[in-house]
C-alpha cells in the first residue's frame, strides 16, 4: 500500500474521521495516512466528501468524531490559523490571490517582512522580493516578483499560490482543483511544481477530477464515494478505469 | 531549508519584462488625468491672463484643499470596495461639535468651563486659563465625534455585514439630522479666547502658502507611506483586490475595513473643521452634498469603485482637475452653472478612458 520511498512516520494520519451536518451524514469514518515526500491524489465524484475531509484538514469546520494525528501528534484546528501554524497549507481552486498586487506582495500576504523604524514598522520590500525570487526559482517558474497578478498566465497564478505555502516551510500541502481551469501547457508547469514540493519532502494531497494528472504525478489514490473511502492503492496497483470505475460505483471497493 | 544547487537563478526565456510606460504611474488613471490637468493648465495660460498670478493660484490651492482632505479619507474605503457617503455631513456635524464646545467652554458661568476660563479684572474680559486648552479640547471633541462615526460605519459595515452603501446612506441622514438637532437648526461659530488661534490655523497662511494646502500636503505624504509601505496599506488593497483572498491568507478583514471607515471620518471631521475656520461659522446646511464632489474627485483621480486601485496623488490630482475647471470656467466669464454639467462629463470621460486603456493592453 504504502510506496517503497515513504517509510516511517506518517506526517498526517486520520483515524476515523466523520462529519455530520444535522442529520446529513457527509463523512461516517475514514482512515487515511499521509507520509512525507508522497503525493496522494484524492478523487471522487462531486459530493463524496472530498471537500468535507480537506476542509477539515484544512481546520475550515473541526470534524463531529474521529482524530486527526500531525507529525504523531493529536491536533484540534478551530480555525484555518491553527492549521497553518502546524505547517498545513492549502492552495484554493480560486487561489485565493489579489490581482491587483505584485506575485511577492501576494506571496507574503498577511505575514509581510517588516523593518522596525522606532515605533513604526515599514513593508521590507527588498528581502520580500529577493525571497519571492529564491521561491519562484525553487519552483522552476519564470515568474517575476514585481509582476502584478492580473497580468500573469494561470500556470505563474499557480506558482504564486504554491510559493506561498513554502514561504512557512509547510510539511503537507493540498491544492484544490489545481488544473482544472488552465491550458494544456499551464497543466504541465503545474505538474512540475507538485513534483518541487515531493522533491523537497512536502507531502501533496490532489485533489482532481483529472484522471491524467494524478497518473501522472501521484504516488498513490484514494478514491471516496458516498463519504466513505473505497480506495487505497498505489498508483502502480491500479489503472485510469479501475479509479473510473471506483468513482462512478460501478465498481464497490478495491 | 535544502534549497536546489540551480536555484535561484531563473532565465525569462518566454515571460516578457513589461515596457515602463506599461507599469506603474504611466499605466494608471492617474497618469493621464494628470496629463490631462497640466494640458488644461497650459490651456488656461493662454486663455487668461489672471490664471497663473500669485492670487489665483493660492486661491485654487485653499478651494482645492477644502475637499481633498476628505478626498484623501474617502480614497482609503474607495480602495477597499467600499464607499462612504456620510462624508458630507460628518464635515458639517465635527465642524459644528467644535465650534459649539468651543463657545460653551468659552463663556464663564456654563458648566464646567470654570476650568477652562475666567473673568479679568474687568468682570467682562474673558481669559483662557492655559491658552490653547480650549482649541486642544474643542477640536478633540470634533475628531472624538468623527471617530464615533467611522466606528459606528465600521461596525455595521464588517461587523453586521450591511452594505456600505445602505449604511452610509442612513448615516449621512442621522449625522445630518444630529446635527440639527443639536445646533436647532442655527448655525455656530468659534468663539471665545483661543478663536484667534482656531482661525490661525484654519484659514491663515504659512510660507505664502494656505495653511490648509500644508495640512494637505503632510497628509497625502503620510498616506503614500501608509499604503505602500505599511502592512496596513497592503491589506487595505489586498481587501479590495480580493476580500476572500485577503480573509484565507489570515488578514483581519474586520480589523481593517473598521480602521478605514475611522480614517475617512476623521479625514471627513477634520475637513469640516478647515471649512468651519474659513466660512467662519459652522452653518447647519454646511458642506450639504459635499459626498458627492469628494467621491467625484477621488474617481476621476482614479480610485476604482470596484476596489483594489487609488491613492493620494490620484485624489489630489482629482480635487485640482475639479477646482482649475470650476476656476477657469469663471475666469472664461462662462456661465457658473455649466461647471457641474462639465463635472459629471469629465467623471464619465476620465472612467471612459480607463476603459478604453485597459482593452487595449
Amino acid at each position: 500500500m504504502v510506496t517503497p520511498h515513504v517509510a516511517g512516520q506518517p506526517v498526517l494520519e486520520l483515524k476515523g474521521i466523520g462529519k455530520e451536518f444535522g442529520a446529513i451524514r457527509a463523512l461516517p469514518g475514514v482512515d487515511m495516512r499521509i507520509f512525507p515526500g508522497e503525493v496522494v491524489g484524492l478523487m471522487g465524484d462531486n459530493g463524496a466528501g472530498k471537500s468535507t475531509l480537506v476542509k477539515i484538514i484544512a481546520g475550515n469546520f473541526p470534524p463531529s468524531h474521529g482524530e486527526i494525528r500531525f507529525d504523531g501528534k493529536a491536533v484540534h484546528f478551530a480555525r484555518p490559523i491553527d492549521a497553518r501554524a502546524v505547517g498545513i497549507e492549502v492552495v484554493y481552486q480560486d487561489l485565493a490571490l489579489a490581482d491587483n498586487l505584485t506575485a511577492a506582495a501576494n506571496v507574503f500576504l498577511g505575514r509581510e517582512l517588516k523593518r522596525k523604524f522606532g515605533p513604526f514598522a515599514f513593508l521590507d520590500h527588498k528581502a520580500m522580493a529577493a525571497r519571492a525570487l529564491e521561491l519562484f526559482g525553487e519552483l522552476r517558474s519564470e515568474t517575476r516578483p514585481h509582476d502584478l497578478v492580473k497580468q500573469m498566465s494561470g500556470g505563474q497564478r499557480q506558482a504564486v499560490a504554491i510559493a506561498r505555502t513554502r514561504l512557512s516551510n509547510a510539511k503537507l500541502v493540498m491544492m484544490d482543483e489545481p488544473t482544472a481551469a488552465i491550458s494544456v501547457r499551464q497543466v504541465e508547469q503545474v505538474l512540475s511544481l507538485i513534483h518541487r514540493l515531493k522533491e523537497q519532502g512536502v507531502a501533496v494531497v490532489l485533489i482532481s477530477h483529472r484522471m491524467p494528472d494524478v497518473f501522472a504525478v501521484c504516488d498513490r489514490v484514494v478514491v471516496m464515494r458516498r463519504g466513505e473511502k473505497r480506495a487505497d492503492k498505489a498508483i502502480g496497483d491500479t489503472s485510469p478505469e479501475e479509479v473510473t470505475s471506483l468513482i462512478t460505483g460501478a465498481k464497490e471497493a478495491a | 531549508m535544502a534549497t536546489p544547487p540551480e536555484s535561484p537563478i531563473i532565465t525569462f526565456t518566454n515571460v516578457g519584462k513589461a515596457k515602463w510606460w506599461q507599469s506603474g504611474i504611466f499605466a494608471s488613471q492617474t497618469g493621464y488625468v494628470l496629463l490631462a490637468l497640466v494640458a488644461l493648465f497650459v490651456v488656461m495660460n493662454f486663455a487668461s491672463p489672471y490664471f497663473f498670478t500669485e492670487g489665483n493660484m493660492q486661491n485654487v490651492a485653499k478651494n482645492f484643499s477644502f475637499i481633498a482632505i476628505a478626498t484623501l479619507g474617502v480614497t482609503f474605503v474607495i480602495i477597499t470596495a467600499g464607499i462612504d457617503l456620510s462624508v458630507g455631513s460628518m464635515m458639517c456635524f465635527s465642524a459644528m461639535i467644535t465650534s459649539m464646545v468651543m463657545t460653551h467652554i468659552s463663556t464663564p458661568g456654563t458648566p464646567g468651563a470654570e476650568w477652562f476660563v475666567h473673568l479679568a479684572a474687568d468682570s467682562k474680559t474673558v481669559i483662557a486659563n492655559v491658552p490653547g486648552l480650549i482649541l486642544l479640547v474643542s477640536l478633540l471633541a470634533g475628531l472624538g465625534v468623527a471617530l464615533m462615526v467611522g466606528l459606528v460605519n465600521g461596525f455595521c459595515i464588517a461587523v453586521l455585514g450591511l452594505s456600505p452603501f445602505v449604511t452610509t446612506l442612513g448615516m449621512l441622514s442621522i449625522v445630518r439630522g444630529l446635527g440639527y438637532v443639536v445646533s436647532n437648526g442655527r448655525g455656530s461659530f468659534p468663539g471665545g479666547p483661543d478663536a484667534d488661534y482656531f482661525y490661525a490655523l484654519t484659514s491663515g497662511v504659512v510660507f505664502g502658502m494656505p495653511a490648509p494646502f500644508i495640512y494637505l500636503v503632510v497628509l497625502a505624504v503620510a498616506m503614500a507611506v501608509v499604503l505602500h509601505h505599511t502592512s496596513f496599506g497592503r491589506h487595505v488593497f489586498a481587501l479590495g483586490g480580493n476580500e476572500k483572498a485577503a480573509a484565507l491568507t489570515g488578514i483581519s478583514v474586520v480589523r481593517v475595513k473598521v480602521e478605514v471607515y475611522v480614517i475617512c471620518a476623521l479625514a471627513a471631521g477634520l475637513q469640516g473643521i478647515i471649512i468651519s475656520g474659513w466660512l467662519g461659522s459652522a452653518p447647519a446646511n454646511m458642506a450639504t452634498s459635499y459626498e458627492l464632489n469628494v467621491i467625484a474627485a477621488a474617481v476621476i483621480g482614479g480610485a476604482n469603485l470596484a476596489g483594489g486601485v487609488g491613492g493620494p496623488l490620484g485624489a489630489i490630482v482629482g480635487c485640482v482637475l475639479l477646482e482649475v475647471i470650476r476656476n477657469g470656467l469663471v475666469l472664461a466669464q462662462v456661465n457658473s452653472y455649466w461647471q457641474q454639467a462639465l463635472v459629471g462629463v469629465i467623471i464619465i470621460v476620465a472612467v471612459l478612458v480607463d476603459r478604453i486603456r485597459s482593452r487595449m493592453a
